[in-house]
């Protein structure tokens, strides 16, 4: 619960962070709320020579629109995504996540960009930027590089991020047409963490059928995925109760499911569907 | 005794200091030049320590000492233990580990630096060369012995113990059903909001040790401390300041309390220690922890023949102070609010390879709570009765108290019939279980749990207690009028500071503001027992009474005295003493002067007496200072002391129900209702009763839905976070309907029986009980704590 000892240092610019940052890649975290990081640094889980605080970079903390983009900076806390009037009128996906995601305390300093970056099997924010299809901006000595949400989350804590790169900016098309969001957790009763999440992202045709599917999926596996099987049950149909069903089956399909004191991987899989098909029905009525 | 406070929802006077951040708890106090201690804990629940290589620490910079085993070996003491039982084995308990560790958290060595960082990277420049050792883990093996943890002692069995009363083979043999069940009570984490924390400064001119730690027994603290370190008690002044929760966890006597004092005196300088969460999760006492088998007869209409209860208590590795004494207190509660006329506990207590167990927040009365509770709805289950008239059938009418119970109590007073009553007609119970049927019509499924408990509380007379069962205050009057009362209670969140005041309030006529109570430091405290086993108010408050009524009757003398009248016609009412009528018309006096006079600096006034019918209770307290106009045969001052031994334990009883909802797909509990009527006599301010209430709920939710101590079967700490111990949160706790009957106690005089502890007690049965109930569709019959969501759901995916 004592940190191991460490620099602190809080960069006036982006620029300035990429380049205390390439002084010593390695040896280095970025700090960006600190509900994951600081924790692993208390049980000495994490032992950071260095710390870049980038939560104090205002100019990184934004929800914008540009053209047909959402564009969010990394460090936009869970509370400024979960109050934002903008995406609860064009990407409600968003909010609904963010307010499922730990308490007031946490959703006050934790950030977007440090929830990704840390990459957590049972984050939240995992989901949900795979359900959009998200793209994330890199930012690094060499310049900016985007990479599509799903390439971003390699393995358990691990993602694209480069040494030396930091995560700038999240990048969600707007939902075009008749949609429906949702996000559906059984939350771990100490963590707060998914046990299992689900996001849904459904656009409709005019016939009422589904056009696409874009599902993600967190807590279950170890790193947050794109359930293809489940999704394709979906296309092209009306989302009755069978076919919610037979997708919502097939959400963990070839997935290693995760198992630990409070969910074996049994129940986990099965709570897995139950919350799938929550989410495809809760998306499918808040359709419009 | 007007009662112009007394019964009334006063708010706590101690909390605008603790909202505002300006409370001080242990690490809030900044001595210069204090140094820091860190410990290094065993990794291991069993190994045997073949070296310890301290030498890399001790050359960091910073680093001021490090200790071990050795280092104390002939100079500290063992950490004590209070229960006396026969035959009991107890293990040598030093600060720190000699040659092997007994559990993952026993402590090996103290790192002392400059700051705290300094001495927690040190503790991990410190190398100990462990042999690991096979863990004895579950309790039913460690009776076995295949491994022993205590060689000396030949097996893992600290002592074996029968108690109670009537011939349970016949009274099983007598009845129609017999229906036995195993059950499992969860070891749990006491985990107060704030953790242990000890600040030690030896001063070495005056030879004076003055030691500040978070506890719940300042007192006995000192006494047990002075024990093991060696130092005379009158050089030992201990001093509790803000103290963040207990539970029980802090009624106790902790190594580290010792050698932080210990350290202080070998190198003159403050020392400062306070536990992080890990270590209070890991090496803070644990509660429950029982494996037992219940065996319950009954007749066909649900009369109860007898009750045996064989139980494994998993103490853990070590006695800590009240250890042993746990699962005696489970025997003793065992026949409930029922008449049961043959019950017998047989306990099993054993070592295993964790930490101790002892008091939490109900010790051992939960326990037994739940066992009398289970097989009270196992027997409504059996016999197809509802769970609420099997109990009703069973109770002691409200004119058969003081009732004697098979395990050799003596109920005080009670009407267990008419709290039930009450919860079912707040809760609506006959139209409820109509829709509870309906609803399982529908395919939901909805419980319903009833839990009617006793508790035994104001722990209690001296006969029954290791170290005195009484409590002592103090009152005075100053010169000024203001009144300060001392409690040897050491109130901890419970909120004496405010319900001491109050009582002493109605009782002296005085306005509240004008009370300060003071406790929790042993240079300024008479000699006290402290604050656990829901006893401050029974006990303390009757002291703080009997003080008062003390010094009232010298204050009378006093009156009399100035009146220039017999004390026999004084009387006394709204904090005035006054002639009585005829009195004061034969005296020629008139109504009262307030005294105003020009008084040489620096001198007291002087009360004006002269021609007055009366005096109000603080002119006399200056009087009684001045000490001119007192009755030639009275010591000066107004004060009293007095020490109170109660002549029994109290009874607090009530009924609980609650009402959940069972998802059929995810096995989700949800709460619907839950009512709660508790009788704890008297109520001096119910809004510190409702608080108390409301906290045990909360902690039995937590012991029925979320909370376990987990070590896994290497006897590793699996649940060794906050991230990982699933305590309730607000989310998790439906509305609480509170009520009360109000039976008074005639154990004391205040009527007062205590409520601290029966949340915890009353609440469990409860919660667990509807959870059964939901599922009786499934058969459903008993299910252990805590019930995970995944167990239910099994249960409900095994019936397709």
């Amino acid at each position: 619960m004592i940190p191991a000892q460490f620099d602190y240092h809080v960069p006036g610019t982006l620029e300035e962070a990429i380049n205390l940052l390439a002084q010593d890649p390695d040896g280095t975290k970025v700090l960006a709320g600190g509900h994951s990081l600081i924790p692993a640094m208390k049980l000495r889980l994490a032992q950071p020579q260095r710390l870049i605080d980038i939560a104090r970079l205002r100019a990184l903390s934004y929800i914008r629109e540009e053209g047909n983009m959402i564009l969010i900076g990394a460090t936009t806390t869970h509370y400024e995504l979960e109050s934002s009037d903008l995406l609860q009128n064009i990407c409600p996906l968003l909010p609904d996540c963010a307010r499922s995601i730990g308490d007031v305390q946490v959703r006050n300093k934790g950030t977007i960009g440090g929830s990704l970056a840390h990459c957590d099997p049972a984050g939240d924010w995992p989901a949900a930027a795979i359900a959009l299809n998200a793209d994330v901006v890199l930012a690094g000595p060499g310049g900016e590089r985007t990479v599509n949400a799903e390439d971003f989350f390699v393995d358990l804590l691990t993602t694209a991020l480069q040494p030396g790169e930091i995560l700038r900016e999240i990048r969600v098309a707007k939902p075009q047409g008749k949609f429906g969001h949702a996000y559906q957790k059984a939350p771990h009763p100490a963590s707060g963490f998914a046990v299992v999440g689900i996001a849904a992202n459904l656009t409709f045709n005019a016939d009422g059928s589904c056009a696409t599917a874009s599902i993600g999926v967190t807590g279950v596996g170890n790193k947050a995925y794109r359930p293809t099987g489940a999704e394709a049950v979906l296309v092209g149909k009306k989302l009755d109760d069978q076919t919610i069903a037979g997708a919502a089956a097939k959400i963990s399909d070839g997935v290693d499911v995760n198992s630990d004191l409070y969910a074996s991987s049994d129940y986990r899989q099965h709570l897995a569907a139950v919350h799938a098909a929550r989410a495809i029905k809760a998306a499918a009525s808040r359709a419009s | 005794m007007a009662t112009k406070y007394v019964g009334q929802r006063v708010k706590r006077t101690e909390d605008p200091r603790l909202i505002k951040g300006l409370a001080h708890y242990v690490d809030d106090i900044r001595l210069p030049d204090t140094l820091h201690v860190c410990f290094v804990r065993s990794i291991y629940p069993h190994a045997r320590i073949n070296s310890i290589d301290t030498s890399a620490a001790l050359a960091a910079p910073g680093v001021v000492a490090v200790y071990t085993g050795k280092d104390i070996a002939g100079k500290l003491g063992p950490v004590p233990c209070a229960s006396a039982l026969p035959d009991l084995k107890v293990p040598d308990f030093r600060p720190l580990a000699n040659d092997k560790v007994l559990f993952v958290g026993h402590p090996i060595a103290a790192v002392v630096a400059t700051d705290r960082y300094v001495a927690r990277d040190a503790v991990d420049l410190v190398m100990v060369d462990y042999e690991d050792l096979p863990a004895v883990v579950d309790v039913e093996e460690a009776a076995k012995g295949t491994t022993v943890i205590h060689e000396n002692f030949g097996d893992n069995i600290a002592y074996k113990m029968s108690s109670g009363e009537g011939d349970v083979d016949a009274g099983l043999a007598a009845a129609d059903h017999v229906i036995k069940q195993r059950t499992l009570h969860n070891r749990l984490a006491p985990i107060a909001m704030e953790p242990r924390g000890v600040l030690a400064r030896y001063f070495p001119g005056e030879e004076e040790l003055t030691v500040w730690s978070s506890t719940q027994i300042p007192h006995l603290l000192r006494t047990q401390l002075a024990l093991m370190i060696g130092i005379p008690e009158n050089k030992l002044r201990v001093i509790t300041p803000e103290v963040g929760g207990g539970f029980g966890s802090k009624l106790n006597v902790y190594g580290e309390e010792a050698l932080l004092g210990w350290i202080s005196m070998q190198l003159g300088k403050p020392v400062k220690w306070i536990e992080t969460r890990r270590e209070n999760i890991q090496a803070t006492i644990h509660g429950r922890g029982q494996v037992g088998y219940i065996e319950i007869g009954c007749k066909n209409d649900g009369t109860i023949t007898g009750l045996r209860y064989n139980v494994f208590a998993d103490l853990g590795a070590y006695h800590q102070l009240l250890t042993p004494a746990i699962p005696t207190l489970t025997g003793l509660m065992l026949s409930g609010a029922y008449k049961i006329p043959a019950i017998q506990i047989n306990i099993t207590a054993c070592f295993t390879n964790k930490m101790a167990t002892d008091a939490y927040r109900g010790a051992g009365r939960p326990e037994a709570t739940y066992i009398v509770e289970r097989a009270m709805d196992l027997v409504a289950s059996e016999l197809g009765v509802d769970t609420a008239e099997v109990r009703r059938r069973n109770f002691p009418a409200a004119n058969e108290f003081p009732f004697h119970t098979a395990t050799g109590l003596e109920y005080d007073s009670g009407n267990y019939e008419a709290a039930l009553d009450k919860a079912q007609q707040i809760i609506g119970y006959a139209k409820l279980r109509e829709e509870q049927k309906k609803a399982r019509d529908e395919g939901r499924l909805i419980g319903i749990g009833v839990s009617t408990y006793v508790e035994i509380c104001a722990l209690g007379p001296s006969a029954a207690m290791p170290a005195g069962g009484w409590e002592s205050a103090t009152v005075r009057i100053e010169p000024t009028g203001k009144v300060t009362i001392l409690t040897g209670a050491s109130p901890h969140g419970q909120g004496q500071e405010t319900s001491f005041a109050q009582i002493a309030a109605d009782e002296l006529g005085v306005d509240m503001n004008d009370i300060t109570v003071i406790h929790g430091d042993t240079g300024v405290v008479q000699y006290g027992i402290g604050t656990f086993g829901s006893r401050a108010t029974a006990v303390g408050g009757t002291a703080v009474l009997v003080a008062i009524q003390k010094l009232k009757e010298k204050a009378q003398k006093i009156a009399a005295h100035m009146l220039q009248a017999d004390a026999s016609r004084v009387s006394f009412e709204g904090g005035r003493y006054s002639l009585q009528a005829a009195t004061a018309a034969a005296a020629g006096t008139s109504d009262p002067v307030v005294p105003v006079g020009e008084a040489p600096a620096g001198a007291l006034p002087e009360p004006e007496t002269n021609g007055r019918s009366s005096l109000t209770i603080q002119e006399i307290a200056l009087a009684a200072h001045i000490a001119k106009e007192i009755p030639p045969d009275t010591e000066p001052g107004l004060s009293a002391t007095y020490f109170y031994e109660p002549k029994n334990f109290t009874f607090p009883f009530g009924t609980h129900i609650a009402v959940v909802e069972v998802d059929r797909e995810t096995g989700d509990i949800k709460f619907l209702r839950y009512v709660a009527v508790d009788d704890c006599g008297k109520v001096i301010n119910p809004l510190l009763v409702d608080g108390q209430v409301h906290g045990g709920i909360v902690q039995s939710i937590g012991q029925a839905l979320f909370e376990e101590v987990v070590y896994d079967e290497q006897g590793q700490l699996v649940t060794g976070t906050l991230m990982d111990y699933a305590l309730p949160r607000a989310s998790h706790i439906p509305n609480f309907e509170l009520d009360r009957t109000e039976t008074p106690s005639p154990v004391n005089p205040l009527g007062v029986k205590g409520v601290g502890e029966a949340g915890t007690i009353g609440a469990t049965p409860a919660i667990v009980g509807a959870v059964v109930d939901a599922l009786a569709p499934f058969g459903v019959k008993h299910l252990d704590m805590p019930i995970r969501p995944e167990s239910v759901w099994k249960i409900i995916n095994s019936s397709h």
